[in-house]
């Protein structure tokens, strides 16, 4: 190990990261494939009729979501780059990130305000004459919220690829004389296969393992998945057996997932879109703008419509009497301080490992521990996607449910769990910036003699500071909108904003929902957006109201 | 400091680094007080050999000497060497006068003294009044004028140049080429510096580290050099 003292304080101050995450992954799925059944006789019953369904259930709107979601995608990501200058497009693009950063519970309520029973899409049916109402329960309710997160992640994906095509492209296209049909044949669907797979493998996880949605929305034991089905059996029917059995199924099912993008699909470059200038010469004519138009238009009410139906009952709730609410303010008080805690340690952890990564890389030829320690970090960030929220939280239920009341090591574990769903989401906001950073200032430093302190306070802090502030709004976001962690610990000595919006949600409180959930959403979508790097430095002009 | 046996400045003996399947192998002595240019084709190992001596490239083999000194297991802040890269030289987020600062002392705890060092510096690089500017508001040749201003308050015996007129216009060039020489008269410092520009080593260099494949082909004084048009890679480089 090259360099000093300081050097190899760091590095072991990454091990020993990197060792504690493992070591509470680990005892979780310890806890999880150990766990004596108290009555032997249901080990026969452990992959029973209920699980399969279950299972299969979870792969059928996984597959559904994913299919539908990339299907819709499709026409929207191109009607959107056939106009680049379609009025407003930067706020279209920018509509398509909204869903990324609302908690999924905020969005569910906005989805029943429009699709719901007494939502508006069955009234205006109902005014209309037509009295079958559309139900949003089951099936039919979590592909419509699966789609409605998913679809503008994966049309503003595909606008980035087609944005990066050469414009001489559509120069050639034009000088051609190629028709729509042509050019979409030859040269956006080209571009738009290749982020395919990806693509889809992002979204099928993505489905795979929601949690709240399927919760709030599924509706029933008919329309159960994995994740909310241990809960259910953790929670509510005490069967552990059932829950470690359909947490080794879904372990199982992600790290084939995850092995199988890792192999067989290439990384989803993040192209936001919106950015440089494009001319093309096609959808410029009447009937290519009318039907661009009609597809953007659908595109934009089957978004807006529920997150202003969010902020319409929202403001209809009496919000002054829910701020007076102490049960709210003490949702409030708990839900910033375990953001604020779980962020904080969840930055602070990736940046020592991404440090003590480059340390360990920094001569020509590292040794095999350290080479293996580098690679493990950096997979470390992705095999936390492999053990879901709820799997991790009901290994350490079982795992410490002897010990005592559970009430009581309930803030620790959702800090905890809260901090392991934020870092892959950190390592990818820190680590380019950290790269580049040492690549800029590292052999001046080191030719300065500035170390430690020093070097902290005069190079790294000033230029690391906003994207290390830019990874904790992200990871606090994460933290408040989350429901997966604190759904299994969550209890009267410890409730959230969205613990307590489920509950009124679930009560019949629904004005008070509907005023939780719009300060929630609010809360969320500002950190989100300050904790999302900005592609604003591309954009000329049309670009100055900064989001 | 104790008195040297010798005139040499650096040293570096049967010095080996290994990249993949090639291996770079350098021996070579250069005297004090002199501008060594060190050239030759792009990958033959120039910047590596820079980087040997600043202690950014550790040998897998050999001694690295400087005034008489084994400096081969020392970091680069303990090595009585100041580097100029090619860019970059500068933290891009602090001021000209800090940039300065933080060469005198890494802390930045500077004396009455230490600002008139600072201030003086200044002036002989020709940037009197630049100490509050921030580096992006500069030229390339006035951020590479305030790195040579941070060389020259470190007064280390030895300045290390990493193509550091590579960014620059032609017109900039000609005029770092003569302040370099102006302070070389006046510290009598070692100067070494890598560039690939026959134009440098005719302006510049006393003596010539001509490197090929990352061996030292030829080690001798500039006219010398000039006159190896006999020898095809010389003759590549010199454009003849």
């Amino acid at each position: 190990m090259p360099g000093g003292l300081e050097k190899r304080l760091t590095f072991a101050a990454g091990v020993s990261c990197l060792g504690g995450i493992v070591l509470f992954v680990c005892l979780a799925a310890y806890a999880l494939l150990a766990f004596d059944a108290p009555d032997t006789s249901g080990q026969s019953g452990l992959f029973d009729a209920y699980v399969w369904r279950v299972t299969r259930f979870t792969l059928l709107q996984a597959s559904l979501s994913t299919v539908l979601s990339i299907v819709l995608a499709i026409p929207v990501a191109r009607a959107l780059a056939r106009q680049p200058s379609f009025p407003g497009r930067v706020w279209i693009i920018r509509l398509l990130a909204l869903p990324l950063g609302l908690p999924a519970l905020v969005a569910a309520l906005g989805l029943i305000g429009i699709w719901g029973r007494q939502g508006l899409l069955n009234t205006t049916l109902a005014w209309l004459g037509l009295d079958q109402p559309i139900s949003i329960y089951g099936l039919s309710g979590i592909l419509l919220a699966h789609v409605f997160f998913n679809l503008p992640l994966a049309a503003r994906l595909m606008l980035g690829g087609l944005d990066r095509i050469p414009g001489e492209y559509w120069l050639v296209g034009a000088n051609l004389g190629m028709r729509p049909l042509s050019i979409f044949r030859f040269v956006e669907w080209p571009a738009i296969r290749g982020l395919l797979p990806g693509i889809a493998g992002l979204i099928f996880m993505l489905c795979l393992t929601s949690f709240t949605l399927v919760l709030t929305l599924g509706g029933g034991p008919a329309a159960s998945t994995i994740e909310v089905a241990i809960y259910q059996a953790l929670r509510f029917d005490f069967d552990p057996p059932r829950a470690i059995a359909l947490s080794v199924l879904q372990i199982a099912l992600t790290a084939v997932l995850l092995v199988a993008m890792r192999l067989l699909m290439p990384a989803v470059d993040e192209g936001h879109g919106g950015g440089r200038e494009i001319r093309r010469f096609d959808g410029r004519d009447l009937t290519g703008w009318v039907s661009d138009s009609l597809v953007i238009a659908l595109a934009v009410l089957f978004l807006a419509l529920p997150l202003g139906s969010v902020v319409a009952s929202g403001l209809r709730s009496d919000l002054w009497k829910l701020a007076g609410d102490p049960m709210a303010q003490q949702a409030l008080v708990t839900s910033l301080v375990i953001a604020l805690v779980s962020g904080t340690l969840c930055v602070a952890a990736t940046a020592v490992m991404i440090r003590a990564r480059q340390i360990a890389l920094a001569p020509r030829r590292p040794e095999r521990f350290h080479r293996g320690f580098a690679s493990f970090i950096s997979l470390s960030a992705s095999l936390v996607l492999l053990v879901p929220p709820v799997v991790l939280g009901a290994g350490w239920f079982l795992l410490l449910r002897p010990l005592g009341d559970i009430a009581v090591f309930a803030p620790l574990l959702v800090i905890l769990i809260n901090m392991l769903m934020a870092l892959p989401f950190v390592y990818r906001v820190l680590e380019p910036a950290m790269i580049t950073h040492s690549a800029r200032t590292g052999r001046l430093a080191a030719s300065l003699g500035l170390g430690g302190w020093d070097r902290l306070r005069f190079v790294d802090w000033p230029v690391l500071r906003k994207p290390l502030l830019m990874a904790l709004s992200f990871a606090c976001a994460l933290s408040l909108g989350d429901l997966g962690a604190v759904a299994l610990f969550g209890s009267q000595d410890m409730v959230t904003l969205p613990w307590l919006l489920y509950s009124r949600m679930g009560s019949y409180r629904s004005t008070d929902a509907a005023g939780l959930a719009l300060f929630l959403g609010l809360v969320c979508l500002v950190l989100t957006v300050a904790g999302t790097p900005s592609s604003a430095k591309n954009d000329k002009g049309s670009n100055d109201a900064a989001a | 400091m104790p008195p040297l046996e010798t005139e040499t400045a650096i040293r570096l003996g049967g010095v080996r680094v290994r990249f993949g399947k090639t291996e770079l192998r350098f021996d070579c002595a250069i005297r004090q007080g002199e501008i060594v240019a060190i050239t030759g084709a792009s990958g033959s190992g120039k910047s590596t050999l820079l980087n040997i001596v600043a202690g950014f490239e550790t040998p897998d083999a050999g001694v690295v000497e400087i005034l008489g000194e084994n400096v081969s297991h020392r970091d680069p802040a303990e090595r009585p060497v100041s580097v100029i890269f090619q860019e970059h030289n500068l933290f891009s987020h602090l001021d000209v006068a800090t940039n300065i600062g933080l060469g005198i002392n890494p802390g930045l705890r500077l004396g009455v003294k230490d600002r008139g060092k600072l201030a003086a510096a200044l002036m002989r690089v020709g940037l009197d009044g630049f100490g509050k500017r921030l580096p992006p508001t500069l030229s390339g040749g006035e951020r590479q004028r305030v790195a040579l201003a941070r060389a020259l308050v470190r007064r280390k015996p030895v300045l290390l140049l990493d193509e550091p007129f590579a960014a620059l216009d032609p017109g900039l060039r000609s005029g770092m080429t003569s302040l370099l020489i102006d302070l070389h008269r006046q510290e009598g410092n070692t100067m070494v510096i890598v560039t690939h520009h026959p134009d440098d080593v005719r302006a510049l260099a006393d003596s010539v580290i001509f490197l090929d494949q990352g061996r030292v082909l030829l080690h001798e004084s500039k006219t010398q050099f000039l006159d190896h048009i006999e020898i095809p890679a010389v003759a590549r480089f010199l454009g003849k």
